[in-house]
């Protein structure tokens, strides 16, 4: 089979069968394209999921993307994205055409009016996950505070905060290599 | 000029979306609920929702539904809404196109490299705000209620939810499927009440 058929088919299944995103998908792919089919190293994977994690946008398909364009370039690339996007855009898009017509029915809407408050508390627990991840302690407890308070109460794009805090770490990481160089010349 | 709006806010989505899925609510929200308004909070809450329980990534799921829905509210037919979750979909992962062509120039130099060693290390505590203010925002009225009797429901719902996910580390859709199952028995009107 074609290459690119072979690996939009791999991708599109795993789309189909991860709930939870692109963390989920880590040890599927590595399973498939790793173990099964050699198609790269298990030190090119990893190094690949590191550099997923570091450039913005979604993480499954940055996954995808990488990989794809590591063994085929471009079209390896889209094949790759195209199958992990494919399943959630079908679905969602079945979703929306129903959903649009069962708004207002009562019965829905009472269900969805205890999954609300469930959902909030979902997003609300891995806050405080990432935020042990992220080593936040006194010193650096501030940035988050400041953050959530500006998009919160004065609706701060929080565009303007990754921009900002990305410039504050880059200017930071300077100043930090200046005082170490001076260090060293006296 | 609807269109544009769509492409050009899932390109910015997209673009900033750093710290993953959680990290890229508070931006869908930002540009999807708080500016462009072209989803009310409950109906963003609804998706996440939805996100949890059906495969793919939430920077998908939430930019197809957007640009379906956002379009046939504007009037448009579905056919025509179809053609603006296709926008919107293809502007979300078109910057991760863009990067992953200037970065494979340098490749593996670009990760280790200090300069963005510095710029995440003020990035990873920036994105934990951004998904604290995305949990702020959902707690209004709109997705916990006005009335006591909601009112109070939704938070025992609220609490119970975070201690199951964050101490017990309860599987989420199951957790969403029992909330959905209290809500159809406690808010349905075709139900007895129980107060």
């Amino acid at each position: 089979m074609n290459f690119y058929i072979k690996s939009f088919l791999i991708f599109f299944r795993i789309g189909l069968f991860t709930i939870g995103g692109g963390y989920a998908m880590i040890p599927l792919i590595e399973n498939e394209l790793v173990d099964k089919r050699k198609w790269i190293s298990r030190d090119e994977f990893l190094d690949l999921i590191a550099l997923s994690q570091t450039v913005p946008g979604i993480f499954a398909v940055n996954i995808a993307i990488f990989i794809g364009y590591k063994l085929r370039r471009f079209w390896g690339a889209f094949a790759m994205a195209a199958g992990t996007i494919l399943p959630s855009f079908t679905i969602i898009l079945a979703i929306a055409l129903c959903f649009q017509q069962f708004k207002d029915n009562p019965t829905i809407e009472s269900i969805f009016k205890g999954i609300r408050p469930a959902v909030v508390a979902l997003i609300a627990a891995p806050t405080f996950k990432m935020a042990k991840s992220a080593r936040i302690n006194l010193y650096n407890a501030w940035i988050p505070v400041v953050s959530a308070l500006l998009i919160w109460l004065l609706g701060f794009s929080p565009i303007y905060i990754i921009i900002l805090s990305g410039l504050g770490g880059y200017l930071y990481g300077r100043y930090l290599h200046k005082q170490k160089t001076k260090k060293e010349d006296c | 000029m609807l269109f544009l709006q769509l492409f050009y806010a899932f390109f910015k989505i997209g673009l900033f979306g750093f710290g993953g899925g959680y990290a890229m609510i508070s931006m869908i929200q930002g540009e999807v609920v708080t500016r462009h308004q072209w989803l009310s909070s409950p109906e963003f809450t609804d998706i996440i929702a939805i996100s949890q329980m059906t495969p793919g990534p939430i920077g998908i799921n939430s930019a197809t539904y957007v640009g379906y829905t956002a379009v046939v509210n504007a009037g448009y037919s579905h056919a025509i809404g179809v053609v603006g979750s296709i926008i919107t979909t293809f502007a979300v992962v078109c910057p991760s196109f863009i990067l992953m062509l200037l970065i494979s120039k340098f490749f593996l130099k670009y990760q280790k490299h200090p300069i963005i060693a510095s710029v995440f290390n003020g990035l990873r505590p920036a994105v934990v705000g951004l998904m604290a203010a995305a949990t702020l925002i959902l707690i209004n009225q709109e997705n916990f209620g006005t009335s006591s009797f909601q009112v109070i429901t939704s938070c025992i719902l609220f609490i119970g939810t975070f201690i199951a996910s964050y101490r017990y580390k309860v599987n989420p859709i199951l957790l969403i499927l029992i909330c959905g199952a209290c809500g159809f028995l406690l808010f349905n009107e075709s139900m007895p009440s129980f107060i």
